[in-house]
């Protein structure tokens, strides 16, 4: 009997077992064990937090491999590590590493302004970010497994999560009404391939898992996405530059599994300490923004 | 009949879509009062460590330990975890099972697999005796059984894959990410 390795079933399915989960952001072996310990159903691995790339300003790069290798050792759980938008090489080096899932992420730094990488290409799988539902299957039809509303990473501001989340999910629902023949048209209209808008069509959702991501900094910003209809929710910043990490991470775990129960979001809500500073968005100068790279 | 589908964490909702196109009631479970009423429960796929934290904190332990005795409960690959008595590594577990697993034990997602299975429990109930179709996602593995649990399947290498114990059951692989849903009608069959 064959065994085949590889599969888009395969890469697929890894992002359904993450469903009903937190992603954690970690810098170091020590932060993983943290989020690890708390309940994060995965890590993704990087030198720095996104609020820290923006302080820090300069080109953001994948992570020095052996800092991954190294927070690979310390935890069972899935690792994620982030490679810059259409630089497949970082996603090869990732892959040689062993890394569970890709995120080709506008965090760091496009390398292409024109292309994303071709993700067929990979046996491990990727996640990438979208806006609306254009460039999320846009994604999906390079190969990605699953995907993330970008939201505004690095701020702790959750309004552009919501703004991304309401757009998929609006359109969504507006293509499971509309008549068959003009998914062609709307295909055309969201540039995305006109396969998926029809599987899209025919699931009522996204063909592939989607989470929530860029700027859930409390068990409440968690909760509302996962109530918007998100299947989890990536915390980046969020945790680690919050007065009580290892705190707030467990309890953000909790609201994702408790989402639709407010007696228990108010219980582990309670006393979590400072949350992450933020930046208000509508406050920030648009060239300081990042969700608008990726094509 | 219900069948309640553990929702801590993890594809619950796969095996809902899968119970609900065998017209089968099932609701969803987070906390222990959720377990009454039930004939059985899934435990579905998802991180073993994620919904074992949760299970304690949310005082779920006992009430799950108590349900087992009495009902059927199915584990997929991070549920077969949990329902075993060792997963050779400390956390939190439902000891239900007299298995021992091996987390992760073909490797990271790089490893993960699709497989045809020769299942010989599925064809006793009169179903097509096809090759059923697993997929394994970074999963465990049964490295032994004890007492009265029994193999159902293993890989061609010897390894186990799929365990039963009077009416607990627990699979490596994934019959909830496909569209095979003999598997489902047999844990029906052990939840009358």
């Amino acid at each position: 009997m064959e065994q085949q390795t590889g599969t888009f079933t395969v890469k697929k399915g890894l992002a359904q077992m993450l469903k009903g989960g937190v992603i954690m952001d970690v810098v170091t072996p020590e932060h993983a064990k943290i989020a690890e310990d708390a309940g994060a159903c995965a890590v993704m691995a990087l030198e720095r937090v996104p609020a820290d790339i923006r302080a820090q300003g300069g080109v953001a790069r994948m992570s020095d491999p052996d800092l991954i290798r190294k927070i690979m050792d310390s935890v069972s759980i899935p690792v994620m590590a982030k490679c810059r938008i259409g630089h497949f090489v970082e996603a090869q080096i990732l892959e040689s590493l062993g890394v569970d899932y890709i995120d080709e992420s506008e965090v760091l730094t496009p390398a292409d302004e024109e292309h994303h990488i071709l993700k067929h290409n990979f046996k491990v799988p990727f996640v990438c970010g979208c806006r609306n539902l254009g460039e999320a299957l846009r994604r999906v039809g390079e190969g990605a497994a699953m995907i993330r509303t970008k939201g505004e990473a690095g701020t702790g501001d959750v309004v552009e999560a919501v703004r991304h989340a309401r757009t998929v999910m609006g359109e969504i629902r507006r293509l499971t009404t509309m008549a068959d023949e003009e998914l062609m048209r709307y295909a055309k209209e969201i540039g995305a391939p006109y396969e998926l808008v029809k599987e899209t069509k025919e699931l009522g959702r996204m063909p592939v898992v989607n989470f929530a991501a860029g700027g859930v900094a409390t068990p409440a910003d968690a909760a509302l996405m996962m109530q918007l209809g998100v299947d989890g929710v990536f915390v980046g910043s969020g945790i680690f530059k919050s007065g009580d990490p290892a705190r707030r991470a467990a309890a953000i775990v909790k609201a994702v599994t408790h989402y639709n129960d407010p007696a228990i979001l108010a219980e582990v809500s309670m006393n979590l300490g400072e949350p992450m500073v933020g930046r208000n968005i509508s406050q920030m100068p648009e060239s300081e923004k990042i969700a608008g790279r990726g094509w | 009949m219900k069948i309640g589908v553990l929702a801590i964490q993890g594809d619950f909702a796969e095996h809902i879509v899968l119970l609900r196109r065998l017209e089968v009631e099932t609701c969803e479970v987070r906390l222990p009062d959720q377990l009454d009423g039930l004939n059985g429960l899934i435990i579905p796929g998802g991180e073993s460590t994620t919904i074992g934290k949760l299970a304690v904190d949310f005082a779920l332990l006992e009430p799950l330990r108590q349900f087992g005795k009495t009902h059927a409960i199915w584990g997929t690959c991070a549920g077969a975890i949990f329902l075993s008595k060792d997963a050779s590594r400390n956390q939190p577990l439902l000891g239900l099972m007299d298995i021992t697993v091996a987390r992760n034990a073909f490797g990271r997602q790089v490893a993960s697999f699709e497989a045809d299975l020769e299942i010989a429990a599925l064809q006793q109930d009169g179903s097509s005796p096809a090759p059923y179709h697993a997929i394994f996602i970074r999963a465990p593995i049964i490295e032994a059984v004890h007492g009265t649990a029994e193999v159902l399947s293993a890989l061609p290498d010897g390894r186990i894959v799929a365990a039963r114990q009077g009416h607990l059951l627990a699979t490596s692989f994934h019959p909830e990410l496909t569209d095979d849903d003999r598997f489902h009608r047999y844990f029906l069959s052990l939840s009358k």
